[in-house]
């Protein structure tokens, strides 16, 4: 379960987000899949960053499980993350890389099913450096997917991938989820979202605009499908 | 730690800069050493090259290695690890990785000429410990500037200017203020301007121990005088130190604060 209270956040000048407050539990919701939608710029990767620890807020609390997280770190290795760009050393291996990460992780790791999931074993021995845009996504994939976490945190996980791997992810997550795991996604493609996601939250100017089940916000704006239904949001914001 | 300094210093042995700043070091001293056939010409022509390059090198590195390992850095921050044992690892990768070189880079054609056999021994010594430390403060200095800007060409060029500064220009502003201000006793003010620039320090201190009082100049002199060699150079070591440890302090105290 993660709460969140009066969250602000300033990055020079522009206010990100503007006292935010936010529950998010699994046990009274619908399911486990939460999407974080909102504009460009509407605070969804700083909100992320900052239940990470990444980004410092100006103010407010983020309690995970009933504990505040904020200027922890023992916290994060229950949380698994897959960052939006991939980008690792260069010279390292994806075999070595592999190794590091599970040895900064005390707990047991699953690599080798992922690894023959996505087809990985080629590229084991190869540097990192060397590796292409959708082969990196994947090895981002194994290493967020590889240990057993309560909370999963994607953002934009379907960036690059081919569609035999997107499809694999979307096997992973929806069995994450059967396993009882709390997933955050954060997506700018609606048919994935509304493939994927039992509950929106929807931000807006730096607070949730809209928390509920997909059916709900559809209801709300009388709209048939999300991807018009954000649009009704939006249009009727800017009006 | 340890961990992190472990993958950032495998991460750098195998780039191949660390090999053309190796062979570089490893070329230089054998062509001195055997063209000049003596050892302390030799020091005394590396100690201006150390003095400039490592600093420089060491910019340059610590400024690269922090922007290119951005993304890697935000990997690294959704682990359970503390910020502090984040970057301080990544660090001590950069300046021991560069320190290697420069050791094993010079020490060899050293060894070969039979160092060990020659009283100059201490001296390269001394010459080969003043290249760490110029490292380890130039790093240090380097992430500092580049934790402080978001902005990769900002970073670059700050980094830059503050390596042109303390290897070029504040040789000149020092020089300009002790021809203006000549009918001032200048002791305590060179003595003092002298701790501020780690470069001018670490000259001094080699020089003082190659025991060279031509090349000391007006500085070096004094700070001869006044401290005496063996104490002058427990205070330029010390210095030198302080130099490594503040830029450190500030790396852990902005990188708690810094948002990613």
């Amino acid at each position: 379960m993660i709460e969140i209270k009066n969250l602000y956040k300033k990055f020079g000048k522009v206010e990100v987000l503007k006292g935010l407050d936010l529950t998010i539990n699994p046990n009274t919701s619908e399911g486990g899949i939460f999407a974080v939608l909102g504009p460009n710029g509407s605070g969804k990767t700083t909100l992320i960053k900052s239940i990470l620890g990444m980004v410092i807020p100006n103010n407010g609390e983020i309690e995970i499980q009933g504990k505040s997280v904020l200027k922890k770190h023992q916290y994060r290795n229950n949380i698994n993350y897959l960052p939006q760009i991939a980008n690792f050393p260069s010279n390292l291996s994806v075999n070595e890389l592999i190794k590091m990460v599970k040895n900064l992780r005390p707990k047991p790791a699953a690599d080798q099913e992922f690894i023959d999931l996505f087809r990985l074993e080629p590229f084991l021995d190869k540097k990192l450096g060397n590796l292409s845009g959708g082969t990196k996504q994947k090895v981002n994939i194994l290493l967020t997917f590889m240990f057993d976490s309560e909370l999963i945190i994607l953002d934009e996980p379907t960036t690059g991938l081919d569609p035999i791997s997107l499809l694999n992810l979307k096997k992973i997550i929806v069995a994450e989820k059967e396993k009882g795991k709390m997933i955050l996604i954060t997506s700018h493609i609606m048919s994935f979202v509304e493939e994927m996601a039992d509950e929106i939250v929807f931000l807006l100017d730096g607070k949730i605009y809209f928390k509920g089940t997909l059916a709900a916000i559809k209801e709300q704006t009388k709209q048939t499908d999300l991807e018009h239904a954000i649009a009704a949001i939006l249009t009727k914001e800017n009006v | 730690m340890f961990k992190i300094l472990k993958y950032s210093f495998y991460d750098l042995m195998r780039s191949s800069w660390s090999y053309v700043y190796f062979l570089f070091y490893l070329g230089l001293g054998s062509v001195l050493l055997f063209l000049n056939n003596d050892v302390s010409k030799a020091v005394i022509t590396l100690m201006n090259i150390i003095v400039v390059l490592t600093p420089l090198i060491g910019t340059i590195f610590g400024v690269m290695y922090y922007y290119n390992s951005r993304e890697f850095t935000e990997l690294l921050l959704a682990q359970p690890l503390k910020r502090s044992t984040i970057f301080i690892g990544q660090y001590l990768g950069v300046a021991i990785s560069l320190s290697l070189s420069l050791v094993i880079g010079l020490g060899i054609p050293f060894l070969a000429y039979g160092l060990l056999q020659s009283s100059e021994i201490f001296n390269f010594l001394s010459l080969i410990i003043v290249g760490a430390f110029l490292t380890f403060i130039f790093v240090a200095l380097a992430f500092n500037i580049a934790l402080s800007n978001e902005n990769k060409i900002k970073g670059f060029g700050y980094a830059i200017l503050m390596w042109l500064f303390l290897a070029v220009i504040y040789d000149g502003l020092f020089l300009i203020s002790l021809v203006m201000l000549q009918e001032y006793p200048l002791d305590k003010f060179s003595l003092i301007a002298t701790m501020f620039n780690p470069i001018d320090l670490s000259r001094i201190l080699i020089l003082l121990k190659l025991d060279i009082s031509a090349l000391l100049g007006y500085t070096g002199a004094v700070f001869q005088k006044f401290f005496g060699t063996n104490f002058g150079m427990v205070i330029s070591f010390s210095v030198l130190s302080l130099w490594v440890v503040f830029p450190i302090l500030r790396i852990l105290f902005k990188s708690k604060r810094k948002d990613f």
